[in-house]
């Protein structure tokens, strides 16, 4: 354990800068998974696999000598397709029933997803270059690189866009409706299903878009998804659904948590703290939760 | 329970005959059975959980894996010091006696019992108050989070893995190693099926079922349901921890994420195996677990590098049309078999209602 952290107060300026960049990033792709879980009532382990995917998407026309900052708006595109795509295939056979014959479900598609990739794009770990630069703060002490505001630049973008699209849009009030009550939507005329196959595709063109920033930002490899679902999972929990000030505060203070981790654990145990957390988190709901029951009794 | 009946009789006693002449009968095979063993080990103390509380776990891995490194360590640590062993090629500069390898490996079996069930316990009283999906994805983040602390602890090898002891070389039988390892697995199968079978004739079974049917309806009816539920998951680890432990020893390398807290393997292959056979019945997991063996290791090779996506197809298609599984199948279509007495009339009023 190393605590140069807190000899060099600096380095907790770098930190914290870098942890709220990139907890931007994770609220984007939490925010597409508390879409999906409040109107589907699912929740999708692929969810991790989806972003990588969409990553290799922007990594892809990297390789073709396209500027890989376009891979937000290509990739989203694609990826809207890939989730209609899945929807079609295999969610909509799970939709009403048990959430863990969803969770398993989406779990397998998650195994498929990985190996598909790892078959397509090898097993390397990549990044798409965005020769962006960095920005140098405080006497050269702090260093940020340009992607990461970028990327954080373009997730409030496209969660500011789709705010606005939910709220004013026909398909976006009819999502709503869905979520509200399924039923009566479905009373009223909203085709459900249509829904339900927008809802998935959004969600999935959201895993896009933050996986394009993630290409240019972080690193991509075939098997990293799982993390970022259980991340998206941990800030869904802790800001409840469809809140989205919630989500962007609590995506932060994940990435935050993530970045002092890294400083104070050290970089081996990075992933096992957030998914240490994650059980902390879901261990401290259950006693509120649990004396909120005894005080009903 | 009442007594064992005549068919039954000669039905067990025929599997444990055959169990015994396995290693005889099929010699080239002795490793495959004893994964086979292991794999039946494992889905039927998942059942007892996601099938009969209705508890879905992904996280019995974390016993496995924790059965697995505590055998090791014990094995060795009993006999020679262990951060040095790690370190690098310790099974070359210490070598164990064939006493110290068979002491080593009992302590180290009946730790590796112990301790994950103590563990299941301690951890039991704040996991198992989670309900539904949320104790699955807890759990899963349990066992991954186990596999990565355990990447990055020095002493059993962190990231490079660890190597358990070599079988004794004065054992000069070659066949020895493998039908070792059998018999203890084929004894751990044999404990572990007539302990659940002991469950499924008592009241354990029945509060376990309640639990799973409605939770605060059984707490209603007095049941101090977090106490079976941790007793529930306890016998599970206890069990889980004790096939890590001989798994450890049967592939002689202990790596903490690809082989110990194997999520993307063992973990999910538990799951699948329960469901396949059937969740919620005795002999589900073993036919599940058995069938899904032979597929694995029959296409496994066939279909070399599209395994996963083969995993993977393979999980949706059976959770999304086959939920009920093998036995649930069976049950339906023939429920007489199953001592579920259907007169006509209720059988048209299901038809209708349908």
């Amino acid at each position: 354990m190393d605590f140069l952290i807190f000899k060099a107060p600096m380095l907790m300026v770098q930190a914290s800068l870098d942890g709220i960049l990139l907890g931007i990033l994770f609220a984007l792709i939490a925010y597409g998974m508390a879409l999906q879980w409040g109107v589907m009532n699912i929740i999708n382990i692929a969810q991790g696999d989806l972003v990588i995917l969409g990553g290799y998407i922007a990594y892809t026309i990297y390789l073709w000598g396209i500027h890989p900052a376009w891979g937000v708006i290509i990739s989203p595109i694609i990826m809207f397709f890939v989730g209609w795509g899945l929807y079609k295939l295999v969610i909509n056979k799970v939709v009403d029933r048990d959430l863990f014959i969803s969770i398993l479900a989406t779990f397998g598609i998650a195994i498929v997803f990985q190996q598909l990739m790892n078959f397509i794009f090898g097993a390397d770990v990549v990044v798409a270059q965005s020769e962006y630069g960095t920005t140098m703060l405080f006497d050269n002490s702090v260093t940020l690189p340009n992607s990461k505001i970028f990327s954080a630049f373009i997730s409030v973008l496209y969660a500011f866009a789709l705010v606005i699209y939910m709220k004013k849009s026909r398909l976006g009030r009819a999502i709503r409706a869905t979520a509200q009550n399924a039923r009566a939507a479905k009373i009223l005329g909203v085709d459900t299903e249509k829904v339900y196959a927008a809802t998935f595709g959004i969600n999935a063109a959201l895993c896009g878009i933050a996986g394009a920033l993630i290409s240019i930002t972080l690193t991509l490899h075939p098997y990293v998804g799982l993390p970022y679902t259980v991340r998206s999972f941990m800030i869904v929990i802790v800001a409840g659904l469809g809140n989205l000030p919630a989500v962007a505060v609590s995506g932060m203070g994940l990435g935050l948590f993530e970045e002092f981790a890294d400083y104070i654990l050290g970089t081996e145990f990075r992933i096992g703290a957030v998914f240490l957390l994650l059980v902390l988190i879901l261990v401290y709901r259950r006693f509120k939760l649990s004396k909120k029951r005894e005080y009903l009794k | 329970m009442e007594k064992v009946k005549q068919k039954d009789l000669i039905l067990y006693s025929g599997l444990i005959i055959l169990g015994l002449a396995a290693p005889y009968l099929f010699s080239a095979f002795k490793v495959q059975l004893t994964y086979l063993c292991v794999l039946i080990v494992l889905a039927m103390t998942w059942n007892l959980q996601g099938g009969e509380m209705g508890y879905n776990t992904f996280g019995n891995i974390l016993f496995y894996g924790l059965g697995m490194y505590l055998t090791a360590s014990v094995q060795v640590g009993m006999f020679f010091p262990l951060a040095e062993w790690t370190e690098s090629g310790g099974e070359k500069t210490f070598v164990h006696t064939t006493a110290q390898y068979f002491q080593g490996i009992g302590v180290g079996l009946l730790v590796s019992a112990i301790i994950p069930a103590i563990i299941a316990g301690a951890i039991g009283y704040a996991i198992l108050g989670l309900r539904g999906h949320y104790f699955a994805i807890c759990t899963l983040g349990l066992g991954i989070a186990a596999g990565e602390i355990a990447g990055g602890i020095e002493i059993i090898g962190a990231g490079q893995g660890f190597t358990t002891p070599p079988f004794p070389a004065e054992i000069v039988d070659t066949e020895a190693r493998g039908k070792f390892f059998y018999f203890l697995s084929f004894a751990l199968l044999v404990g572990t099926f007539v302990f659940v079978k002991y469950i499924y004739g008592s009241r354990f079974k029945l509060i376990l079922n309640a639990i799973r049917d409605n939770e605060d309806k059984a707490e209603a009816m007095g049941i101090q349901t977090m106490k079976y539920k941790i007793v529930g998951w306890m016998c599970s680890a206890f069990f889980c921890g004790l096939a890590g432990g001989i798994m450890g020893g049967l592939i002689g390398y202990i790596d903490s994420t690809d082989v110990a807290f194997d999520g993307r393997e063992m973990g999910v292959f538990m799951v699948l195996m329960a469901i396949l056979g059937g969740k919620g019945t005795l002999w589900g997991p073993v036919i599940g677990a058995t069938l899904f063996h032979f597929f694995k290791e029959g296409l496994w090779t066939l279909i070399l590098g599209w395994q996963y996506v083969a995993l993977g197809v393979l999980i949706v298609v059976i959770v999304v049309y086959f939920p009920e599984g093998l036995m649930g199948w069976l049950r339906e279509k023939y429920p007489e078999k199953f001592g579920e007495v259907i007169d006509d009339k209720d059988r048209k009023a299901q038809v209708e209602l349908k």
